[in-house]
């Protein structure tokens, strides 16, 4: 680590500035520096989407994305997804919530994000387009059938029915 | 997906039971701030990181530390040199596993030595300045050339038993490399095979596979003053305290294991793991030491039990089953682990829930130069039920009798004893399989290339009945539950607090789990063999008992002259109905106070019979084959949960779906390979499992019968599903396009070459003279 690099990034709405090594993932800047522990690494290896967070509202793997690249952009985990000042849940996490969308917990930071990330490119998506897009998440508890309804539920709930 | 199914019996349960209420974790899980064994930490604590062995099987010349100790950030370098205080062998039922390598590597991926450093960085650079210098010996990685004359022999000299055996041992003459044998049999099976007009008899081999917790293996061990506390992601932490106050010579009270949110486990968190290795690395370290595994690490650490397979099965030409045998080889690994109780396990679970006269199974676990082996779901039972249900198929084929009727002839009837002395079937599995029989449209037309089956498993669950719990009712009437199960995501900290509120009348808002933590929750056995629900529901069941029965008491010492009776949520004194708490505060005189509730569960009263209950299961799959590629598709399952009572039926719904999803994976493309030393694809890239792209349609039901032992007729669930649809699936694919593949996984070059072969010469490779008849009665 013969330099380090100073960043600086929105996470979770709030101003951070960091210096980082080069080799420093975002994954590991998020729970290590941030102590935000919301997101969480399994493979570390980018095949699992555990570690999925948004930045400019695209979905990233933490694990492999450099803290340096992250510079100058908005990131946002699993703790910025309810609204800032009440804690209220964001739609998708209600689904989740009613749905029992999980059981171990471990893969759902990951679900949120991708989930957030796809209804803001696609508001209304059928179950095909829902399946498609999450076929980058692994979870090895609930067979996925929850984690599809509830992300189908979510699209429902802002009125327009999904097709 | 739907519920109720079939009529509840008996007596209306309390409220919240049988509702699926909001899980208790849902809030922290969906917000990030549940928080897992990998998320803690504590002050002054350091990192390790473990040098694995290149070679399969080597005597260790020398390791050399002396550059590593010197490097930047380094607080210890440890080999098993520098561990000459600490007993160095656990192993529950083998004393055979090392904390670290002694003098020998007995699998490529064997920890030999470890860096313990400020950082993870400086410790994986220190890691390469370690030299060790091995000399290779002969190796075997096949379990059936392990058992050869002339193998090489693994353990040369022979290990103390562990304590938690709980399995027993067949007295036979053995391979050194065998670590267990065990055997099942009664009636017999040469004057069933003389009476037989039908036996089929065949090999089958079920996969080795890894189960992968998404959450690596990860613990974090710190040493107070002759005393040591250890965060760990396991399912077991009563038998790790074990472990742990054996190699360390510390009294159990010395020992804390704490147990935070799970990120999966499935049976491969069950057992001691790397909890010995993390505390002797704090132990010389002096600091406190997290040791965090990559998803390669804990292959190496915990892959399941393949098995080959020789199963015959002898039927009247009516299609009786008169006899079944079968003979397992099971590659247990470099180190016993749980393999000689998986193998135990698998002679009782290979015979299915049928009604036979006469019954052999053995089974051997056996050492092999590979990673060890661990419980993963279903254990015994997915290899046992693939042999016999493929075999139910073959018959029927045979007999000309449809697959279905084949099942409806031998089925055991709830009530009847599997095997003389064996818990009567708590289950009724002649209504479970009309219901997915017409769920699945089992019979009706389908597409070309498309082809349905029903496979249906018994296991005998719930493992040891020992468990114990503590429910403390507060001044203000809220609910602490005390009780060592472990929350992995099942959802036992959901259903427990339903039981405690449903039995005290408490809402469940004002009721309180408490983590597992060998400190301060009492003696649970393990979280595992689907015995949570069953056995815990019932201790925490008594604990509430214990606690009506104290107030009731309190009561009449406040009021020694009126009529003191209980209540759902309180004691009516007289005429007058008083909460529990106001009980407590006035029997104390104070503001404060509370009451503490005992429940114990052990071998007698309805938990003495063995097993504590029957885990049936009966799946339905309707699958297609791609003749081009081979490529196999499961288009639809049914899945039905025989589970007595379900208290929260969405969760219970989904360890059945949940169950299937993950079963797919070694029946389609999951299976860990050895090439020359060397596990070849043991990484998520190689190593595939299940996405959402294969979701199949699910259909899941619930059967509730109040038929279990449990609370309100509860009994286990989670490996209904998982256990019977490699058969099914296997079976399934033989009904659409007419190959009979007796291995798994059905990857899509192996079903492309049975179907070449087939069409070349008609007649599939591996398929037996069966195969010419073509496919079965559903396709």
């Amino acid at each position: 680590m013969s330099h380090e690099i100073s960043i600086e990034l929105e996470v979770n709405r709030r101003p951070v500035q960091l210096v980082v090594a080069p080799n420093e993932t975002l994954a590991q800047v998020l729970r290590d520096r941030l102590s935000l522990h919301g997101t969480k690494v399994s493979c570390d290896a980018q095949v699992c989407g555990t570690c999925t967070v948004l930045v400019d509202g695209r979905a990233v793997s933490s694990c492999t994305f450099l803290a340096a690249d992250a510079s100058g952009t908005r990131v946002t985990s699993v703790e910025g997804l309810a609204e800032p000042e009440t804690g209220r849940l964001a739609r998708v996490q209600r689904a989740f919530v009613e749905r029992a969308a999980f059981q171990c917990g471990y893969c759902t930071a990951g679900f949120l994000t991708s989930a957030t990330a796809l209804l803001s490119e696609n508001p209304n998506p059928t179950r095909a387009e829902v399946v498609e897009y999450l076929e980058g998440n692994i979870c090895r508890c609930t067979g996925y059938e929850a984690i599809v309804a509830a992300v189908l539920d979510a699209a429902d709930a802002d009125g327009t029915p999904s097709t | 997906m739907s519920t109720g199914h079939s009529p509840r019996l008996g007596v209306t349960p309390p409220h919240p039971i049988g509702v699926s209420v909001e899980r208790r974790d849902a809030v922290p899980k969906v917000t990030g701030a549940a928080t897992f064994t990998a998320d803690l930490a504590v002050p002054g604590m350091c990192h390790a990181q473990l040098l694995r062995s290149p070679y399969a099987h080597a005597m260790i010349r020398s390791i050399r530390t002396d550059r590593a100790r010197a490097m930047p950030g380094v607080v210890a370098v440890v080999s098993a040199g520098d561990l000459a205080d600490v007993d160095m062998l656990y192993g529950h039922a083998i004393r055979d596993h090392p904390i670290m390598a002694i003098d020998r590597v007995r699998f490529a991926g064997e920890p030999v030595a470890a860096v313990v450093a400020t950082g993870l960085h400086e410790a994986a650079e220190a890691l390469q300045a370690i030299e060790v210098d091995y000399e290779e010996l002969p190796f075997v990685t096949d379990p059936m050339e392990a058992i050869r004359e002339g193998a090489p022999v693994i353990h040369p000299t022979a290990h103390e038993m562990g304590n938690q055996r709980g399995f027993a041992e067949a007295d036979v003459p053995r391979h050194p490399n065998v670590s267990s044998a065990s055997r099942h049999a009664f009636g017999d099976v040469a004057a069933a095979l003389d009476r037989a007009d039908l036996v089929i008899e065949n090999d089958y081999e079920y996969p080795m596979i890894y189960a992968y917790a998404m959450e690596p293996y990860v613990a974090l061990a710190s040493w107070g003053h002759r005393s040591l506390e250890i965060w760990t992601s396991t399912q077991h932490p009563f038998l790790i305290q074990e472990e742990l106050a054996r190699c360390f010579r510390l009294p159990l009270s010395a020992i804390s294991v704490r147990v935070a949110y799970i990120g999966g486990g499935y049976g491969t968190k069950g057992y001691t793991k790397i909890e010995p290795l993390t505390a002797a690395l704090a132990l010389r370290a002096r600091r406190p030491v997290r040791l965090a595994l990559t998803v390669e690490e804990s292959i190496l650490t915990a892959r399941s039990v393949p098995a080959r397979i020789w199963a015959r099965s002898a039927f009247s030409r009516d299609g009786v089953l008169l006899s079944r045998e079968a003979r397992f080889h099971m590659d247990g690994g470099a180190y016993a682990e749980n393999s000689p109780r998986i193998a135990f396990r698998t002679t009782r679970r290979f015979a299915g829930p049928y009604r036979m006269e006469a019954l052999d199974v053995q089974a051997w676990s056996i050492y092999t130069n590979t990673a060890p082996s661990s419980s993963y779901r279903g254990l015994g039972s997915r290899q046992g039920t693939f042999a016999g249900e493929t075999q139910l198929d073959e018959a029927a084929e045979r007999l000309g009798i449809d697959a279905l009727d084949l099942r409806r002839i031998n089925l055991l009837r709830p009530g009847e004893r599997p095997w003389p002395g064996a818990r009567p079937l708590d289950a009724d599995l002649h209504a479970d399989l009309e219901i997915v029989a017409e769920r699945l449209g089992y019979g009706s037309p389908l597409p070309r290339d498309h082809g349905r089956a029903i496979c249906l498993s018994s296991a005998d669950g719930g493992a040891e009945p020992t468990s114990s719990a503590l429910v403390r009712l507060h001044a203000d009437g809220s609910v602490t539950v005390m009780c060592g199960s472990a929350e992995m995501g099942q959802g036992s900290s959901t259903v427990l607090a339903q039981i405690a509120a449903g039995e005290l009348g408490t809402p469940l808002e004002s009721v309180r789990l408490l983590n597992s933590d060998t400190s301060t929750t009492p003696y649970d056995r393990s979280t595992g063999a689907s015995r949570t629900t069953t056995v815990m529901g019932l201790a925490i069941q008594r604990a509430a008992a214990d606690i009506r029965e104290q107030l009731v008491g309190w009561a009449r010492d406040l009021e020694p002259e009126a009529d003191v009776e209980a209540e759902p949520a309180g004691v009516r004194i007289g005429d007058r109905s008083v909460p529990w708490h106001e009980v407590v505060t006035r029997w104390f005189g104070a503001a404060g106070g509370e009451v503490v509730g005992r429940g114990y569960v052990r071998a007698e009263g309805v938990t003495a019979e063995s097993p504590l209950f029957w885990e049936v299961g009966c799946l339905g799959v309707e699958v297609s084959v791609e003749r081009e590629t081979g490529r196999v598709r499961v288009e639809r399952i049914v899945t039905l949960g025989d589970i007595g009572r379900a208290i929260h039926p969405q969760l219970a719904e989904q360890q059945d779906v949940g169950g299937a999803i993950m079963g797919m994976g070694p029946a389609l493309h999951e299976e860990l390979r050895y090439v020359d030393q060397s596990m070849v694809n043991g990484n998520l890239w190689d190593y595939r499992v299940p996405r959402t792209t294969d979701l199949p349609e699910i259909d899941a039901v619930l059967a509730e019968r109040a038929d279990g032992i449990g609370p309100y007729g509860a009994k286990g669930g989670g490996e209904a599903a998982v256990n019977p649809i490699g058969p099914a699936i296997g079976n399934a694919v033989r009904n659409a396009v007419g190959i009979r593949l007796r291995r798994l996984p059905l990857t899509a070059e192996r079903v492309w070459t049975a179907l070449r072969e087939l069409e070349s010469h008609g007649k599939a490779p591996t398929a037996d003279e069966s195969a010419e008849e073509g496919p079965g009665r559903d396709a």
